[in-house]
């Protein structure tokens, strides 16, 4: 554990001082990359528990309306309490269903989520005072109290980003070592045995599903914090996909390889759409077939080594 | 010896299939019994009753004078009863240890989000447990790697994690080879020795029931045809006739 952080902490301060030399364009793609990538964090969780959320990208937006809400609203304006607001926000909300969900398994828990999202949807379009389907804009952020200047905003944004994706990435290491990350992977290969076991599938199940609504809604905070805007395109199915795309590319071997994937992919859409812009899902899906077919474990596969306990 | 379970006038129908009739079984802790019966006698519905899978339609099941009816499958887990199963229900993508250290965990109740499931405490019990069932060198291994006799042990293994007062072993020698069947049943009962615990085993091979069991339970058609030692039970002329099939009953 004590090494763990020791690296962890080593790492962030290196990617906090290469971030500070980046190009803005490239620090606001890093920023994206990161929060999204806390959205396929949650979605790793829960497919190592052998399912897959198709509606994450709601978890994503109750976070990010929440942050949008409080600064409008309530004039909390703070760039570190805003992410956990909308991390609760959507765990909170999200944790009347979990009971339900995690009685399904395969497509009917996919389908579940991605009905449960698309209803979330709706209800954000139809919504005037969210904005409809214009959504609302957020203003900047302070940091700690300090109002920041337009020169720091977007080193800040990455570097407060980078922050909670380090602590949320050591969580997630610690998480899958833990007895209750081994539990999961059980459910995953024999629910039965794990009941007759003694263990509460459903139990376990529903937890990660509030744990994966947190990330997901801390991740849609830190996005729209960045953004500056948030809008139902968010709760969309196919952002959600897009968060998909990022865990099937990461695989579950590895926390970094949620990170890389998520900022491959920013990277392939961002250069994409600028050469290709009407095909760039194509260059997005070419892309996903190679992994599949040379990673099948994801690209965090690539560094991991294939001991039984890491392969999962 | 003290009475460990009963079962007190136990029927379960499936449409018109009688699984199981007017049971009446008294089992005492520490005992050794083997459940045998030809296919759909009622041996399987049975253990499936005690470990809460199926419920009875009628009658009482207690486990320690706890009546266990309507309890789920963990909570009579709980109670003190594992199994194993007649295919093994293992984490086929998981290391045998990984297998004995999520038995651990789930019976102990240890789930925990920072706690190490590797910790040096939990794999030298683990570790203890299979070197018993003498699968020490195959704890790195992957499950869905080893051949059907060690995921046999293996799954036995796992339902003596949490030390239960009454183990069920749904037939441990099926699909084992004929000449490993005997080195493997010497393997279980050296594990189960000196383990206060009471094994019902659903077998088939009487050459099995009548080297390591005390007791013979023989059901046929959901009934209790006989219940006695192995030497008497297995000579009874209704076992003979239904179970055993001999040509001269």
């Amino acid at each position: 554990m004590g090494k763990l952080l020791f690296t962890a902490e080593l790492v962030l301060l290196g990617c906090l001082g290469a971030g500070f030399f980046l190009p803005k364009w490239l620090q606001f793609m890093l920023t994206m990359a990161m929060a999204n990538g806390l959205v396929s964090l949650g979605l790793v969780i829960l497919m190592r528990g052998g399912v897959v959320a198709f509606g994450q990208g709601l978890m994503a937006a109750l976070g990010g309306y929440t942050a949008a809400l409080v600064f409008e609203h309530l004039q909390w304006t703070d760039a570190l309490l805003l992410p956990l607001l909308g991390g609760v926000t959507a765990m909170l909300i999200t944790a009347p269903f979990a009971p339900l969900l995690a009685r399904y398994r395969g497509i009917f828990f996919s389908m579940l989520t991605l009905a449960l999202s698309m209803v979330g949807y709706g209800i954000l379009v139809k919504t005037d005072s969210l904005g409809g389907s214009d959504g609302i804009n957020m203003g900047r952020v302070t940091l700690l109290g300090q109002t920041l200047p337009d020169a720091a905003v977007s080193y800040t944004l990455l570097a407060v980003t980078m922050c909670f994706a380090a602590v949320s990435l050591v969580w997630a290491k610690v998480f899958f070592a833990s007895t209750r990350g081994l539990v999961t992977r059980a459910i995953r290969d024999n629910e039965l045995r794990v009941e007759y076991m003694g263990g509460s599938v459903a139990q376990t199940m529903a937890i990660n599903f509030v744990l994966a609504a947190f990330l997901a809604g801390m991740g849609g905070a830190l996005a729209v914090m960045a953004l500056g805007h948030i809008d139902p395109n968010f709760s969309y199915w196919t952002t959600s996909g897009e968060y998909v795309f990022v865990a099937i590319l990461a695989g579950s071997q590895s926390v970094l390889a949620v990170m890389l994937s998520s900022a491959v992919l920013e990277v392939v859409r961002s250069f994409s759409s600028a050469y290709f812009p009407t095909t760039w899902q194509f260059a997005l899906g070419l892309f996903l077939l190679l992994v599949i077919r040379f990673l099948p474990h994801g690209l965090g596969s690539l560094w991991r080594s294939k001991s039984p306990q890491d392969m999962s | 010896m003290s009475g460990l379970l009963s079962a007190q006038g136990v029927q379960k129908k499936f449409g018109a299939v009688v699984a199981a009739q007017d049971l009446h079984i008294h089992i005492q802790a520490g005992e050794r019994i083997s459940l045998i019966g030809s296919n759909g006698a009622g041996k399987t519905t049975f253990v499936n009753m005690i470990t809460g899978y199926i419920q009875p339609d009628a009658g009482q099941i207690t486990l320690d004078g706890h009546n266990i009816i309507g309890m789920t499958p963990r909570d009579i887990t709980r109670l003190g009863v594992a199994r194993s199963f007649q295919i093994p229900q293992l984490y086929a993508s998981m290391s045998v240890l990984d297998n004995m250290l999520v038995a651990q965990t789930t019976h102990d109740n240890q789930l925990s989000w920072w706690r190490p499931a590797h910790s040096a405490a939990s794999r030298d019990r683990a570790e203890a447990v299979l070197e018993r069932f003498n699968l020490l060198s195959h704890r790195h291994r992957l499950v869905a790697e080893l051949p059907g006799g060690v995921r046999k042990l293996v799954d036995i293994a796992l339902a003596m994690m949490g030390s239960p007062k009454l183990l069920l072993l749904d037939e441990p020698t099926s699909g084992v080879a004929a000449e490993e069947k005997f080195p493997m049943m010497d393997t279980v009962m050296q594990a189960l020795d000196g383990q206060a615990l009471t094994a019902l085993f659903v077998e088939h091979d009487m050459d099995i029931v009548s080297r390591y069991c005390q007791r013979v339970i023989a059901f046929y058609s959901g009934r209790i045809i006989a219940d006695d030692l192995p030497s008497v039970a297995l000579t009874h002329a209704d076992v003979r006739r239904y179970v055993t099939g001999e040509p001269d009953a």
